[in-house]
């Protein structure tokens, strides 16, 4: 299953996107509390949202958005509509899902 | 000046125009290191827009809780009514600042939510670049029990 949930609303002409991405977003200050040692960070970098093939958001995330990054924006845009979302990690990893606007 | 030449012209003075209007909406859509990995406000906003200047505008509406209990969760939430092209979220004693950098294409409200840690009581920061100005809304928000780990 994806690692992201997609909820894309239309109203009155403008689509509101609220999705949850599912990663642990590890800051790198935590620590280990067997071996006392450091985890590495490891958290989604890059997120973009494409609707019908064009970009209607992008957003760079630090470590300090909390684990399991949610995200809400608005774009003008219709029902029917096919919104794509997808992500890429500091270790290269990625996911995208893809829905329809309601 | 024939014919061939003046089209191979023409496609390279539009391909050039194009590049020099999208580039300015590009640079912050990246993780980079100048705007993630600085320790202060203004150097976080001289890697992403390359001038630290900004003014407080009642435009700006931030949205987030007077008290944090949970520092690892802190929702927040920026909303402006200028004609944003990207809006930045920055929390004052965070080790790096910088916590969100968006972009926002033409057709896209000048929204943005999302949930961040916080190691301490700080204020928050939301910048929205428009027009080639940045403008800003703060507020402190209390943290009882800070999220960055540790």
């Amino acid at each position: 299953m994806s690692s992201i949930r997609i909820k894309a609303k239309e109203r009155n002409g403008v689509v509101a996107v609220k999705t949850l991405m599912k990663h642990k977003m590890e800051t790198g200050l935590r620590k280990d509390k067997k071996t006392g040692k450091k985890i590495p960070e490891h958290w989604i970098q890059n997120v973009t949202a494409e609707s019908s093939g064009k970009v209607v958001f992008k957003a760079a995330f630090n470590t300090s958005i909390s684990k399991d990054p949610y995200l809400a924006f608005d774009f003008v845009g219709k029902k029917g509509d096919t919104i794509k979302i997808s992500w890429i990690d500091n270790k290269g990893a990625t996911d995208s899902a893809e829905t329809a606007v309601r | 000046m024939n014919r061939r030449s003046f089209l191979n012209s023409a496609g390279i003075l539009s391909a050039a125009a194009v590049a020099v209007v999208t580039f300015p909406r590009m640079v912050f859509a990246a993780y980079s290191e100048k705007i993630f990995r600085v320790k202060t406000n203004e150097e976080a906003l001289k890697g992403a827009f390359g001038s630290s200047a900004t003014t407080v505008s009642d435009k700006v509406k931030l949205k987030a809780p007077d008290i944090a209990e949970n520092g690892a969760v802190v929702p927040l939430e920026v909303r402006t009514d200028l004609e944003a092209d990207s809006i930045a979220i920055l929390i004052k004693e965070n080790p790096n600042p910088c916590a969100i950098m968006a972009e926002i294409p033409k057709g896209t409200k000048g929204l943005l939510k999302t949930r961040c840690r916080m190691g301490k009581t700080t204020n928050v920061t939301a910048v929205v670049q428009s027009g080639g100005q940045l403008y800003t809304a703060s507020k402190e928000v209390k943290v009882t029990i800070g999220g960055c780990g540790g």
